[in-house]
């Protein structure tokens, strides 16, 4: 069985999806943005449309994607997350952007 | 004895503010949601333990909560606010056209006629109407691809849709208004639309007798006779007595014609308040004295109501959704401010009191009586 891919999300978002510190998904097939989010959404359905638009399955442009001290944020969504993440020992860092003065 | 509950979206949160009918010592609940702005929050008619919020952030978008408990525990329902069809294009600032966007929802009308049906006016600007207590949402459409769709152009809060009327006996009429296109009525549920705006005169625009462009800040009408509709324009304050088809100026000896909310007594259709603001530009009470007006007459002759408001360096402003009504024998009128605070009349406005004094900046105000 594969590992657990570890998740942090902002505080906003884990106080509605009533969770504390990381969220531990399975992610079938490649572990990408794309289906760490479809899992994660399909887990805690009440972010669906706070991580990215319900429509375009874009990422609202306030939120970022860390892991690995890298910002994923500008990755392609289908692009393999990075090895340290798929082997859960680095999690996938959803952020609230810094905005607001 | 009979309760009362006061629902207060804020900039960061929602509280929930309860007493019962003497309405003088008052149960805080809140925030809800932190950090969140809540633009609307508003109980149905029919069951008022349902209650609904819109919950919305520049980072994470539009949430809607409903509360089946009168707003102790919340669940998420569908925020999928999707526009029928090619949404098509408006007017923006500089007269260039832009395709229609979803950014947020303003104002949550349960109905008075189904408990299951809710309807939301969002920006930009759009009807929804859920059937199932918010779990789906489908627009409106006809509202939206009125001809005119295409000279609508935002206010400078947004192209929001943000007053929603509904007939008391007739489910299938509604009133909506939009920042800047101004007020439409529908007689057959919502699927075709007429524009309400003749009579409306506005500087702003080239056009005075335009179909549409009027900045229509509020509208509020009394069950007890749905032909009068009441408007807090950008400037004046206007009356129809023909269900919109002509609107004539009541701004009569206001200290200042422009404002936010209107709201009419819940036992005199002809008594009628407003919270006159210096200007466009100054978005604060005249002289910085927070004064409601109330005319007993339906419009033109206004008293300034002042005991238990500062009446000295005042210069918050009040909202289009932030003053409401309660059923109540001895009418309560409650308003919330930028500054945080919630007032509270208990006879129909003659004295105030601050129910609470440090909220985050007040974004709207429902009241439920209970009984």
């Amino acid at each position: 069985m594969s590992p657990s891919v570890r998740v942090t999300l902002p505080p906003n978002l884990r106080a509605m999806a009533r969770v504390h510190g990381e969220v531990l998904l399975e992610v079938p097939g490649e572990v990408t943005q794309r289906s760490v989010l479809d899992a994660l959404e399909a887990e805690y359905p009440m972010l669906l449309g706070t991580i990215r638009d319900r429509r375009t399955a874009r990422r609202r442009p306030f939120v970022r994607f860390f892991a690995c001290q890298e910002d994923l944020s500008h990755d392609e969504p289908d692009a393999p997350l990075p090895a340290r993440v798929v082997a859960g020992e680095e999690p996938f860092m959803v952020v609230g952007a810094m905005a607001g003065g | 004895m009979a309760g009362t509950r006061v629902l207060v979206g804020t900039r960061k949160g929602a509280f929930v503010l309860t007493s019962d009918e003497r309405r003088t010592d008052w149960k805080v609940d809140g925030p809800h949601f932190p950090g969140w702005e809540i633009y609307h929050m508003k109980g149905s008619p029919l069951n008022p333990d349902r209650i609904y919020a819109s919950q919305t952030s520049g980072w994470f978008g539009q949430v809607i909560q409903r509360s089946d408990d009168g707003g102790v525990t919340w669940e998420t329902v569908d925020n999928d606010f999707g526009y029928d069809g090619v949404p098509g294009e408006h007017q923006w600032y500089d007269g260039s056209l832009r395709p229609w966007e979803f950014h947020r929802v303003w104002h949550l009308e349960p109905s008075l006629h189904d408990v299951d049906t809710v309807y939301a006016g969002v920006e930009d600007a759009a009807l929804f109407k859920s059937t199932d207590g918010g779990t789906s949402w489908d627009e409106l459409s006809g509202l939206r691809q009125h001809g005119t769709g295409p000279q609508w152009q935002p206010g400078a809060g947004g192209m929001c849709l943000h007053t929603i009327l509904q007939h008391p006996t007739d489910p299938d009429t509604l009133y909506v208004a939009i920042s800047a296109a101004g007020a439409f009525r529908t007689t057959d549920g919502g699927s075709t639309w007429q524009p309400i705006n003749k009579g409306l005169r506005s500087s702003e625009i080239p056009d005075q007798d335009s179909e549409v462009g009027h900045c229509v800040h509020r509208i509020d009408m009394h069950p007890s006779n749905p032909d009068v509709l009441y408007m807090q324009k950008h400037w004046d304050v206007m009356r129809s007595d023909d269900a919109g088809d002509a609107w004539h100026e009541v701004s009569g000896n206001l200290p200042s014609d422009f404002g936010f909310p209107i709201a009419v007594h819940a036992h005199e259709p002809e008594t009628v308040y407003v919270v006159p603001i210096t200007s466009d530009s100054h978005h604060f009470p005249v002289d910085g004295k927070l004064r409601v007006y109330r005319s007993r007459t339906g419009g033109d002759s206004w008293e300034p109501l002042t005991e238990g408001l500062p009446q000295s360096h005042c210069y918050v402003n009040v909202l289009r959704d932030a003053m409401a009504v309660d059923q109540h024998e001895s009418c309560g009128i409650y308003f919330g401010t930028s500054g945080g605070q919630v007032y509270s009349s208990n006879d129909s406005g003659d004295t105030w009191a601050p129910i609470v004094r440090d909220l985050p900046a007040v974004l709207s105000v429902e009241v439920q009586t209970l009984s």
